[in-house]
């Protein structure tokens, strides 16, 4: 099968690999017919995730009909789903809770000992997305070796096409819980940082969840358009004080909860902006967390802070002393998709979501290496690429 | 008239004061070092509530021991009867050329570093149904080891807290050792994967692997 591997700092390519094949009772096959690449997709683009090996199959938005199911599997062939980028057994301590971004059995044995010594504990299975998460191949190909296939899949009716349920596999649920993380009482104000495709849903969800007002900050024009079209006020960082306008957009409060939408490459020319991208070139393992510092500062007293942006490693300069002496709260986590499937789902149906306004270019996958370098380098006009195996390439 | 003996005329007993205040000071430093030294050698401590495994104690004499505990969402019988079998265990320790069971003695092979195997002969030392299972390298291994597996309830419906030990002297010592964990074949290292992999046995009916192929390596 075709499929995009990646070989290296900004060098991905399209490869030919073996075809998967069931390895495990409960596993499924997908055909792919629609995969999207993510922001997060980018950090591996640019090397800033450890763990990578060359010839990985990238890519953990993707859906599409099963062609072929394990004894253990509760699909049948020729059903259309969208699935889950977290990979959870449905068995464990953490999936028995919902928490099924925290399952303990998706990560093969030996590829736990990556991430235990880095924090503590084993990280999650995830497709595509580094060996530190097991090192599955990811959904960007013609076909996907499906785990626990009985678990996570959501069978999607054919009435719905593939560009409104392919975010139910990340990026919607993602948004949807950091909304819910931010802990939004009615007529709140949520500030959310980043414009990119998790942030535009973090406003939309932050709205459906009764927030009063929602101040998206970026600097580019064409994601704060998209950000003011959901319904938000917009400031552009590049032209205005965040902190003082977030201060008198909320009564000189300052926002009752905020959300970091985007994670360890924020960028700027603050001081420490710098000083941790330095950090991050010379791979010292340090993140890149402007935004999340500006967040916790520009946050009202008690208020909560939501962080769906990744980080990997270690961060300095964190403001610690304003979080306690704020009385603030965080939550954060790797998304835990399978819990929130059926209702957004049910949303979507009723036509109270769409998602159909984030996408700016479909491809065929043959063409994803462009997909990517202009995803990275074009953010302003590529807001979201989705990527159609067995589509021609144009010239 | 003679005046009085003015402050600037005192003789200057200054820098002898200053130098016994910083030895009285260097011999205080010392004491608290020296005490504190002594009140945290290990030996010399109170004895606490932790596995022994976990002690900072260097182990004494020439056998390493491992152990982990593991807690797994599944009753306590059920796992006992699995473990018990011994025919059972290549399903999940991947080391484990192959395993031949007689009555209470298990015949072990195991993979070694370089294409190498290690025959290990073992007999059960303890049975306690639901409790523990031990066992013991006999006079003809080639290894001297050791194995316990203990379980009990885990708190709150969760299932059960399996604790393995394990404590073995390697072939060839401490180089032996080093080149086990140089192939990753070091018992520290497989036996928590192995764990790991009873676990996701029993929990899930599979073991995750990201093979995406038979024919993969």
């Amino acid at each position: 099968m075709r499929a995009l591997t990646w070989h290296g700092k900004h060098d991905v390519r399209m490869d030919t690999v073996p075809d998967p094949e069931i390895m495990n009772p409960r596993d499924a096959i997908i055909e792919v017919t629609s995969t999207a690449i993510c922001g997060s997709d980018l950090h591996l683009f640019d090397g800033v995730i450890p763990g990578m090996m060359a010839g990985d199959i990238l890519g953990h938005e993707f859906m599409g009909r099963v062609v072929d199911a394990g004894p253990g599997s509760t699909l049948k062939k020729g059903q259309r789903v969208v699935v889950p980028f977290v990979i959870s057994c449905g068995k464990c301590f953490f999936c028995e809770r919902a928490q099924f971004s925290a399952c303990d059995n998706s990560n093969p044995a030996e590829k736990q000992d990556l991430s235990e010594p880095l924090y503590g504990h084993a990280m999650t299975g995830l497709f595509g997305y580094s060996h530190l998460t097991g090192g599955y191949p990811g959904g960007q190909a013609e076909y996907v070796r499906v785990p626990f296939s009985d678990v996570g899949p959501i069978v999607v009716p054919d009435g719905l096409d593939d560009d409104q349920v392919l975010f139910l596999s990340d990026i919607l649920p993602t948004g949807w819980m950091a909304a819910k993380n931010a802990d939004i009482e009615p007529g709140d104000t949520v500030a959310v940082w980043g414009c990119g495709p998790v942030g535009l849903f973090a406003i939309q969800s932050a709205l459906l969840q009764g927030a009063g007002k929602v101040i998206a900050i970026d600097e580019y024009p064409g994601r704060l358009a998209l950000a003011k079209g959901l319904g938000a006020e917009i400031i552009d960082f590049k032209r205005t004080h965040v902190r003082e306008a977030l201060m008198e957009m909320s009564g000189g409060l300052g926002p009752d909860a905020v959300i970091d939408a985007v994670g360890m490459e924020s960028h700027g020319w603050a001081p420490d902006a710098i000083m941790d991208n330095i950090k991050q070139q010379v791979g010292i393992g340090a993140d890149s967390a402007h935004a999340l510092r500006q967040a916790i500062i520009a946050v009202r007293k008690g208020g909560r802070v939501s962080i769906p942006g990744v980080y990997g490693g270690y961060l300095d300069k964190f403001p610690l002393g304003a979080l306690m002496e704020k009385g603030l709260q965080i939550r954060t986590g790797q998304t835990h998709v399978h819990k929130y499937l059926g209702e957004l789902l049910h949303r979507i149906g009723e036509g109270e979501i769409d998602t159909t306004f984030l996408i700016s270019h479909r491809l065929p996958l043959e063409d994803a290496v462009r997909g990517y370098e202009n995803f990275r380098f074009n953010q302003n006009e590529w807001t979201k690429v989705v990527l159609k195996p067995g589509t021609e390439v144009r010239a | 008239m003679r005046q009085t003996q003015g402050y600037r005329d005192r003789p200057d007993n200054s820098k002898t004061l200053l130098a016994l205040g910083l030895s009285l000071g260097a011999v205080a430093i010392g004491y608290v070092i020296v005490n504190s030294m002594n009140q945290n050698r290990v030996a010399s401590r109170p004895i606490d509530d932790a596995p022994v495994r976990t002690s900072k104690a260097k182990p004494t004499g020439n056998a390493a021991m491992v152990g982990r505990t593991i807690t797994i969402n599944r009753p306590r019988s059920e796992l006992f009867a699995f473990w018990a079998d011994f025919s059972n265990l290549p399903q999940f320790m991947q080391s484990l050329d192959s395993l031949s069971v007689d009555g209470d003695t298990a015949h072990w092979r195991i993979a070694a570093p370089m294409g190498r195997f290690v025959d290990m002969e073992t007999r059960m030392t303890a049975n306690v149904e639901n409790e523990v299972l031990a066992w013991a390298s006999t006079e003809n291994s080639e290894m001297k080891a050791k194995g316990k597996v203990t379980f009990r309830d885990a708190p709150a419906g969760r299932g059960t807290e399996l604790a393995a030990e394990l404590s073995y002297v390697p072939p060839l010592g401490d180089v032996g050792r080093l080149i086990g964990k140089l192939f990753q074949t070091d018992p520290l290292i497989q036996g928590r994967r192995e764990l790991r992999r009873f676990k996701m046995l029993m929990e899930t009916g599979e073991i995750a692997t990201n093979k995406n192929h038979k024919t993969q390596e």
